[in-house]
């Protein structure tokens, strides 16, 4: 709140550092604004900019150290004889009583102690707030006094201005390279501390997942195997399923709407399928759990084979019907990109509409839609909410689509959600895991995305 | 010799035409029988969702005629306890502003009794009432050290709130009856054959534990009530309003179902003398999140859907839109434009649940940011979304023809201003378009909140995007894992909500790309 209500002064700085350097450059040239290297209105940027950088930089740095030095110069003004003794996490849990006794806050013990140590904190506290106060609008002040001296007819503002702005514009740029580093370093460190525990090969290659821990050496049932081949099984299993589904669907609905469709009935089908790829994931999971397994069970029921309720089946086939607008999109782009004079060749030579598509158009467009296809699969294997409520929780290594298998990423979220102790394997599984799905899924991308470049390069 | 070769083949292919033409007639088969099953996939979809959703949208109530006895509600009478004080502080010379506010829970749950009673300390301690009042002197030391009696502004929060306590006992009092009581006695004047413990149990079990907050919303808003007979409308159990709805079935024998056969006979009666209605069921809209379906609401998910979804447009629409202009009109062609380039197109293709253990270890782990709180939500789904942002802006870009930059650089303007004057508000309607988009597929995320803990089970109204809160997918998520039957109904209810929502955010982008944008 209070950085709020500085955050706006500063605003209210800013806004005037533009209209003094606004009327400064006006003035400077007598009114002749054409003698100013620069319009008015970038100098009253320039000094705005001049004013906004080093007071908002000011406050953040104080923000980030206020907590910190506060901390410990609470501590530090603790009697000796009180802190002696104690462990690093009773202090922290001093601190926080100090913290919570200055907030006027339930605190776990209320000692003398503490109390006037919480007196201090407050006081201190306050008295950074005031000097945060003053530090941040004088340097906000001052600098508006000093780039008001910098304004002269032939000061580049605009140039200077639009450095600025281009240098935000890099930074944003780079935050996509920011978030992929953030990724790979976070799965990376917390993977590297699970393989602390687990050695990288009995994940890799073990084939029991049981991510329970025992708490006491005789408990039962708490293995703690890690080994992470069941559950690449099963996404493949569900991936594979799905592409089984999506693939004939998708390229014959973009075979049909690509080479015989009228444009009245492309331009209304199209839409349409394309409402799949629209609806959220989590609403095929409904549809999966409430429909479609109870469907496939009692389907399996009346022809005497046992469907499990947790089918793969079932995760599988809903998982196929929202991949459907990838595959179909994707393959329609490409085989419209197929030149029209292959077609004519092939017609020319007597071929039917279908033996042109099979024999010429097919096999020309097929690298896109390979690409296509793994793009879709790369969808498959890292789709989340379908198999979360879908497909089941043990780890099964099995082929047989009938029986209920799990997931990288159904594995992810059961680690996950709920309460975490971020010591534990059991948590830290978690990120392997992660790391083992965004290295799979960037390769499929990697290839994809090279082999669509490469199909597009030779026909254009 | 020519001739007869070019007969034989005119006769073979003669002959193969049927077989190619049937071949050709099943190749489009196929192609129809493709697009027919995935319209039908579609429709399957809808027509589920909404055949099990819409009954959400009605709820079977009851009218109960309820007499508010004072000896339940307010045993204490705590009331003129109340009223005592403020006559006694009055009498003591101290001038209270807005007394009313003591008294009215409403205004006292709002905090505005804090000020108030502040206010009232500060005259309080100018006058002699501290030194002549035993009680809170004994309560003072009772609270506080020996070491900070002294402390003026210690001293001071004490007193205040000990005039609160005294003046909120009422409120509490109000605010914790037992408002089960007058409901129960009131069902049971309804059918006073009705005797021994169990068959009152289930009796009581037909109508919604709701029914008891319904009383206590009315006495806070209106004391006076106490003591009164009122009639009010209150929702059934969830478990009866499924039976009206037709989803429990009561052909099915007892055992089969949750509703016993005599809940099923005393409905029946209750029906039989007009005091069952089905009103549309307001609470869907209003609510938060509840254990009992028939007290649920979606209304807590929106604003939480809300707030992030505020967060992350804030975001990531002008860092999306600086970044797509960098890259689109200033880069150069160097390594760093193209590894840029490079990682955006495969965080477009990252799993939305990589991001959420992203935001896990980074934003949680390591800067320590709230969990469950939307201003983290709108951070992960930002960095979700800026590649779609970015790919959707530079094609926006890319379509300005190169005319409007050269006529603007011509005329003299340098190269940032013929952007920002002239290229930026021609392509923003796409640039717009495909924030709407992106946006529309932030809305729909859940994976990777449910790494972030935006997954608890969260009644409150979400305040501001710091509170705890959760939104519309996972709300679904874990109503769908609700086994009530009643929550499925719930469940389908939101999926339409959201759907509609979703709906709303496409038709404006497919409105905004129609009007606004030019095709040069």
């Amino acid at each position: 709140m209070q950085t709020f209500v500085l955050i706006l002064a500063v605003g209210a700085l800013i806004m005037i550092g533009f209209q003094v350097g606004h009327r400064r450059s006006v003035a400077i040239v007598g009114g002749k604004a054409s003698q100013l290297h620069s319009l008015p209105g970038y100098h009253g940027f320039y000094i705005a900019l001049w004013c906004a950088i080093p007071a908002l930089m000011v406050m953040a740095a104080w923000l980030i150290m206020e907590p910190i030095l506060l901390d410990s110069a609470v501590m530090a003004s603790l009697p000796a004889e009180f802190t002696a003794n104690k462990t690093d996490a009773q202090l922290s849990l001093i601190l926080n009583d100090i913290r919570n006794i200055a907030a006027g806050n339930i605190a776990s013990e209320r000692s003398e102690v503490t109390v006037l140590a919480a007196q201090r904190y407050a006081e201190w506290k306050q008295a950074s707030l005031i000097a945060r106060v003053i530090a941040v609008l004088a340097v906000a002040a001052a600098a508006i006094v000093y780039a008001r001296q910098r304004i002269r007819p032939e000061l580049r503002a605009r140039n200077a201005v639009e450095n600025v702005i281009k240098t935000l514009m890099i930074l944003c740029s780079l935050i996509a390279i920011l978030t992929t580093v953030g990724i790979v370093l976070s799965l990376l460190f917390e993977s590297g501390r699970f393989f602390e525990k687990v050695p990288f090969t009995d994940f890799l290659f073990g084939i029991e997942w049981s991510p329970q821990t025992a708490l006491r050496k005789d408990q039962v049932g708490s293995s703690g195997a890690f080994g992470a081949i069941p559950l690449f099984g099963g996404t493949f299993l569900i991936s594979l399923i799905a592409l089984c589904v999506a693939v004939p669907i998708g390229l014959m609905t973009a075979i049909y709407m690509a080479e015989y469709a009228s444009r009245k009935i492309r331009s209304a089908v199209k839409p349409v399928v394309e409402i799949l790829a629209g609806v959220p994931t989590v609403v095929y999971g409904f549809f999966a759990a409430l429909t479609v397994a109870p469907l496939f069970r009692d389907t399996g029921a009346v022809f005497g084979i046992g469907i499990s309720s947790e089918s793969a089946l079932a995760a599988g086939v809903v998982m196929g019907i929202m991949i459907i607008p990838f595959v179909s999109s994707l393959s329609d782009d490409v085989i419209n990109a197929v030149p029209q004079s292959m077609r004519d060749g092939s017609y020319g030579l007597g071929a039917t509409r279908s033996e042109t598509i099979r024999k010429v158009v097919l096999p020309a467009a097929l690298p896109g839609i390979v690409g296509g296809v793994l793009l879709a699969a790369s969808r498959a294997i890292g789709e989340t909410m379908i198999v979360v409520m879908a497909a089941g929780l043990a780890a099964n290594l099995t082929a047989n689509p009938f029986e209920a298998v799990t997931t990288v990423t159904v594995q992810i979220v059961t680690l996950l959600v709920g309460d975490q102790e971020f010591d534990s394997a059991k948590t830290l599984a978690a990120f392997a895991l992660g790391l083992v799905l965004f290295c799979i899924t960037l390769l499929l991308n990697v290839i994809a995305l090279h082999v669509v470049r490469k199909y597009r390069e030779q026909y254009e | 010799m020519n001739t007869t070769t070019s007969g034989a083949t005119r006769d073979k292919v003669a002959r193969s035409l049927k077989r190619r033409y049937a071949a050709e007639k099943r190749f489009q088969a196929y192609g129809i029988a493709a697009i027919a099953l995935a319209l039908m996939m579609i429709l399957t979809l809808f027509v589920t969702i909404f055949g099990t959703g819409y009954t959400a949208f009605w709820q079977t109530m009851i009218n109960l005629e309820v007499t508010l006895y004072p000896q339940d509600i307010d045993p204490d009478n705590s009331r003129d306890a109340a009223a005592g004080m403020i006559a006694a502080a009055r009498a003591k010379g101290i001038g209270l502003d807005g007394d009313a506010h003591l008294l009215d829970p409403r205004t006292a749950k709002q905090q505005a009794l804090e000020s108030d009673i502040a206010t009232l300390s500060e005259l309080a301690l100018g006058r002699p009432m501290t030194a002549d009042n035993p009680e809170l002197i004994a309560f003072l030391k009772d609270r506080f050290l020996p070491a900070n009696i002294g402390d003026e502004a210690l001293v001071k929060d004490s007193l205040a709130t000990w005039l609160g306590n005294e003046a909120g006992a009422f409120n509490r009092a109000i605010q914790s009856a037992d408002y089960l009581r007058p409901v129960k006695q009131s069902i049971s004047d309804l059918f006073p054959e009705v005797t021994g413990r169990r068959d009152k149990r289930s009796l009581y079990e037909i109508v919604s534990p709701g029914a008891t907050y319904v009383l206590r919303d009315m006495v806070l808003d209106n004391p006076d009530l106490i003591g009164q007979r009122i009639s009010v409308t209150v929702p059934m159990s969830d478990d009866i309003d499924q039976l009206e709805k037709g989803a429990i079935k009561a052909e099915l024998p007892e055992s089969a179902r949750r509703v016993k056969d005599n809940q099923i006979a005393w409905f029946e009666r209750l029906k039989d003398r007009g005091l069952i209605e089905t009103t549309f069921n307001t609470t869907l809209f209003t609510a938060g999140d509840s254990r009992e379906p028939e007290l649920a609401g979606i209304w807590g998910a929106v604003v939480g859907s809300f707030f992030t979804l505020l967060v992350t447009l804030l975001l990531s629409f002008p860092i999306g839109v600086a970044a797509a202009v960098y890259l689109e009109e200033f880069a150069p062609t160097n390594w760093l434009t193209d590894l840029i380039e490079v990682n955006i197109n495969n965080l477009a293709a990252v799993p939305s649940i990589v991001f959420g253990l992203l935001g896990l270890a980074v934003f949680l782990n390591f800067f320590g940011m709230p969990r469950s709180a939307p201003v983290v939500g709108g951070l992960v789904l930002t960095l979700m979304t800026l590649p779609t942002i970015i790919i959707a802006s530079r094609a926006a870009l890319k379509s300005v023809p190169p005319s409007i930059r050269e006529a603007a650089l011509g005329i003299g303007a340098s190269k940032m201003q013929s952007i920002f004057h002239h290229v930026l508000p021609l392509a923003m309607p796409g640039m717009l378009t495909g924030t709407i988009i992106g946006m529309a597929q932030a809305l729909g995320e859940t994976a990777p909140l449910l790494m972030i803990g935006m997954v608890a089970f969260i009644v409150d109204i979400p305040g501001s995007p710091f509170d705890s809160a959760t939104v519309m997918p996972v709300q679904i998520y874990l109503w769908s894992d609700s086994p009530e039957r009643a929550f499925t109904e719930r469940t389908s209810a939101a999926i339409m909500i959201l759907l509609a929502f979703l709906v709303f955010m496409n038709a404006a982008a497919v409105v905004l790309r129609k009007r606004f944008e030019r095709r040069w």
